[in-house]
């Protein structure tokens, strides 16, 4: 970062305009940062602020829809807006790479990761095959791959997410090119692989001084690895400095909101008392899935075992744990969306774990679950209005009735009960969110169960719904099962945490016992892998 | 995979048994009695009796199933009510123009169908789609027959490039037998033109909005590479698929396509053999029609392995 250098890349004044008929006439307006040589400059931004419409229109990989309507990218010195299609061929790969979200969709799944490597090399070099073949296993080892030679004649699907990652960080250093663009690319990833990756991509940049333009929206994220900070919002810069002055002392009020929405790690006091009556308990709770075939070994998979929980009234308890550990099934066990194979699920004084599903469907009004996804869990061609009423109706209440409750619970979650008779696609992800808790609402159930609840949501949007959620769990009494792999969010929702991995219930206990003080090898690990963990985000009042 | 290939073959038994029960009481149980077909007009009624009880037609219906089933059991496909000769040979002499018929169908139809669909998607929206969208509508709506005698009339009557009709063996002489093949196989292309098109085009153009393709163009190749290594072979399960169904499609096209051309393959011995009721003809080239259909989807569903990895059986 000496002055001497110049910058590998500079952009002056772009601005990006959006088709006829978005929502605003530019994705991005006139905005103006540089990354010198060895630097982490962070973009960061909720949903549609444009960070990724910058990272696509510097590759050159924009969609058509979208156009450069003014100003300059430099890289290296050479304005590459003005480049035409095979200069900007040469340059990709060669002085700038990319690497992306999701690496299982970003790899081609019927080559192998070898071959895909390879071709970069075969179109940008004159290098022949032995020596290509040389080059890619040893920047395989600099991803830190074990066994190069079989993961170079692997498929991506045979590699985990993280092998997987490295492979795109291996394709897109293999000619150590002089930018790095790194679009969120450890949000899909679980918290210990997402450290790995991000370790990984510092010490690569550091050893071969690459510049490092890394967009996100996960301001643990920034505090780990930026040395710079860009703030977005609705396609402006709104402000831009150093990542620890960004972090602490934010001087513009949109900055100082996202920064104060961000949830703390360490719980808060919520007194905990042990006097509600038991609205679920689990037993030796298992789930159990086995796939088999004529002639073949029959392969299990223990998703869920011995899982003892239990849930008082007006309580929130939080399964944490990474992709695969099982929350998810315990969830959908207890609601019985799967059956259990083994052990007792008690609702009430009810054990419904093997009530066959005559009897259990007046059971189901007292458990309800808002999923992870809130367009994709409402029906498209039915009004909120109709698929709010829909259970409360089909539980013999009448229309009107039913109409009445609806109408009180869109008030509830602070929505206008005159929107009942709109569509989904009429309202934002927040507003999703909050129909389908009162969807889950309008049954009026004994357990409300939200799984990943808030995880696809922006930051500012997550710290509303939270808020919402915790204030119905108090007004009504609720008994709420919170399922998340984010920790930030369960420090703060949570009365009681169990972490899950495997499987296994490893460590169950209040949230401050486990978050202060974790006695299991995988929670320590969990927290020490948490982005940001050291950085106390502080709360700015609103500008 | 061997494990999934015996699983399929033994499943073809059910099929068959299936397809043996419908077909022998199907044409029981329409009207049209194969003993005064072959008596003639001038037939007396007891004529007709007579050659009842010697094509065994005058036993229960059970009986009749149990002892076709039994020969078939044992390879013996019968003997023709109608050609006087056993219906194996009949079959091992008509084979050969049907299947000619319908290689020559699908080589046309892929090699042609294949770059149209791809052309269309990467060109999406542009004159060239258009045309090839408009020319798949026409493909599926013309039927056959009218397809035929069009060609017909403008390749062997106007400009006598071809001719009309018939058949040479292609032992006898390979370029008579070429220049016989063109118009049928044209003809009975154009329906399976237009259906693989157009599902290579929906394919092609799904998996041109993949993360992967945009990866792939983030690696500086070129719109040639990218469409032809990472696109297209991951668009080629659905047309293998709509390729092994147009299969099933083939043989109803062949009846017609051989009637409109004269050809004396499987397809108007299976017209001749309904018009005479000709019952042991009708049920073997029907059972054999059902072999070869599951026979190609078993080919098809192993050809998957070939193109995406990730399939195992």
């Amino acid at each position: 970062m000496t002055d001497l250098k110049r910058p590998v890349l500079e952009v002056r004044n772009l601005s990006v305009t959006l088709p006829a008929g978005a929502d605003r006439v530019n994705a991005v307006e006139k905005v103006s940062f540089t990354v010198n040589p060895g630097e982490i400059v962070c973009l960061v931004g909720e949903s549609g602020s444009g960070k990724s419409v910058i990272a696509f229109t510097i590759m050159g990989l924009l969609a058509k829809a979208l156009k450069p309507s003014s100003g300059e990218i430099l890289l290296e010195g050479e304005n590459i807006l003005a480049a035409n299609e095979s200069r900007l061929r040469e340059l990709r790969c060669t002085r700038m790479s990319m690497i992306f979200q999701e690496p299982m969709t970003a790899l081609n799944p019927v080559m192998t990761c070898g071959l895909q490597i390879d071709e970069v090399l075969a179109t940008h070099t004159q290098l022949d095959a032995a020596q290509r073949k040389a080059k890619i296993i040893a920047i395989l080892e600099r991803v830190k791959l074990p066994e190069p030679e079989r993961i170079y004649a692997s498929y991506p699907h045979q590699l985990s997410g993280g092998q997987r990652q490295r492979i795109m960080i291996a394709m897109a250093l293999v000619l150590d090119p002089v930018l790095l663009i790194a679009d969120e690319p450890t949000t899909a990833l679980d918290v210990t692989t997402q450290a790995e990756i991000l370790k990984l991509i510092a010490e690569l940049q550091e050893g071969q001084g690459t510049g490092v333009l890394f967009i996100t929206h996960d301001f643990g994220v920034v505090a780990e690895i930026a040395h710079r900070v860009a703030v977005l919002r609705w396609g402006e810069l709104v402000e831009m400095g150093p990542t620890e002055k960004i972090l602490s002392r934010p001087e513009h009020g949109y900055t100082k909101m996202l920064i104060s929405s961000v949830p703390s790690i360490h719980p808060v006091h919520r007194g905990v008392r042990k006097d509600g009556p038991t609205v679920l308990r689990t037993e030796k709770l298992g789930k159990t899935y086995s796939a088999s075939a004529f002639f073949q070994k029959t392969r299990v998979v223990k998703a869920a075992v011995d899982v003892d929980l239990d849930i008082r009234k007006g309580e929130t308890l939080g399964i944490v744990g990474e992709s695969g550990s099982g929350k998810s099934t315990v969830a959908r066990c207890i609601a019985r969306l799967i059956d259990p194979t083994g052990g007792k699920i008690f609702l009430g004084d009810t054990e419904i774990a093997t009530m066959p599903a005559g009897k259990l469907r007046p059971h189901r009004r007292r458990v309800q679950i808002v999923f992870q996804d809130p367009y994709r869990s409402m029906n498209p061609r039915i009004t909120v209005g109709d698929s709010i009423i829909e259970g409360p109706m089909n539980f013999g209440l009448k229309r009107d009735e039913a109409l009445a409750r609806a109408r009180k619970l869109m008030e509830t979650v602070r929505l206008d009960p005159n929107s009942l008779d709109r569509y989904p696609h009429q309202f934002s992800g927040g507003q999703r969110h909050r129909i389908c808790i009162a969807r889950a609402l309008a049954m009026e159930p004994e357990l409300l169960i939200a799984d990943e609840a808030v995880s696809a949501l922006d930051v500012s949007v997550q710290k509303q719904v939270l808020e919402l959620l915790d204030e119905i769990r108090v007004r009504l009494n609720l008994a709420v099962l919170f399922i998340t792999h984010d920790l930030r969010v369960a420090a703060q929702i949570c009365d009681y945490v169990a972490v899950m991995s495997k499987g296994h219930v490893v460590e169950y206990g209040s949230a401050e016992q486990v978050f202060g003080a974790p006695k299991d090898d995988y929670t320590k690990a969990l927290f020490a892998a948490a982005p940001g963990r050291n950085w106390e985000f502080g709360k700015f009042a609103a500008a | 995979m061997l494990d999934f290939i015996a699983r399929r073959l033994i499943a073809i038994i059910p099929v068959l048994t299936v397809v043996a029960v419908f077909v022998f009481l199907m044409l029981r149980l329409t009207p049209g009695d194969p003993a005064a077909v072959i008596a003639g007009d001038n037939a007396t009624s007891d004529q007709i009796a007579d050659i009842r009880t010697k094509l065994g037609l005058d036993e229960p219906i059970w009986t009749q199933f149990v002892i076709w089933i039994g020969n078939i059991l044992q390879g013996n496909f019968g003997e023709s009510f109608f050609f006087k000769k056993t219906v194996a040979e009949l079959i091992a002499q008509r084979v050969e123009p049907t299947l000619a018929l319908a290689v020559c169908t699908l080589v046309i139809a892929v090699t042609v169908a294949v770059p149209m669909g791809i052309l269309a998607a990467y060109r999406h929206g542009s004159l060239i789609d258009r045309f090839v969208m408009a020319f798949s509508v026409l493909g599926f709506s013309v039927p056959v027959f009218v397809i035929g005698y069009c060609l017909i009339y403008v390749f062997a009557i106007e400009l006598g490039w071809l001719p009309v009709q018939g058949y040479v063996r292609i032992g006898v002489n390979f370029w008579g037998f070429l220049e016989r093949m063109v118009l049928p196989s044209v003809t009975l292309a154009v329906i399976f033109v237009a259906l693989i098109a157009r599902m290579t085009r929906a394919s092609v153009l799904e998996v041109l909005n993949e993360d992967y393709i945009r990866t792939a163009r983030a690696k500086g190749l070129s719109n040639r590479v990218v469409l032809m290594r990472h696109a297209l072979r991951n668009a080629a399960v659905p047309i293998l698929t709509v390729i092994g169904l147009g299969i099933a499609g083939l043989i109803g096209g062949a009846v017609v396509t051989e009637s409109v051309y004269g050809l004396p393959g499987l397809g108007r011995l299976t017209v001749e053999a309904v018009l005479s009721r000709d019952f042991p003809t009708i049920q073997t080239v029907i059972l054999l029609f059902s072999v070869v259909y599951v026979v190609i989807n078993l080919l098809i569903d192993i050809s998957y392995t070939l193109f995406d990895p990730r399939i195992r059986y």
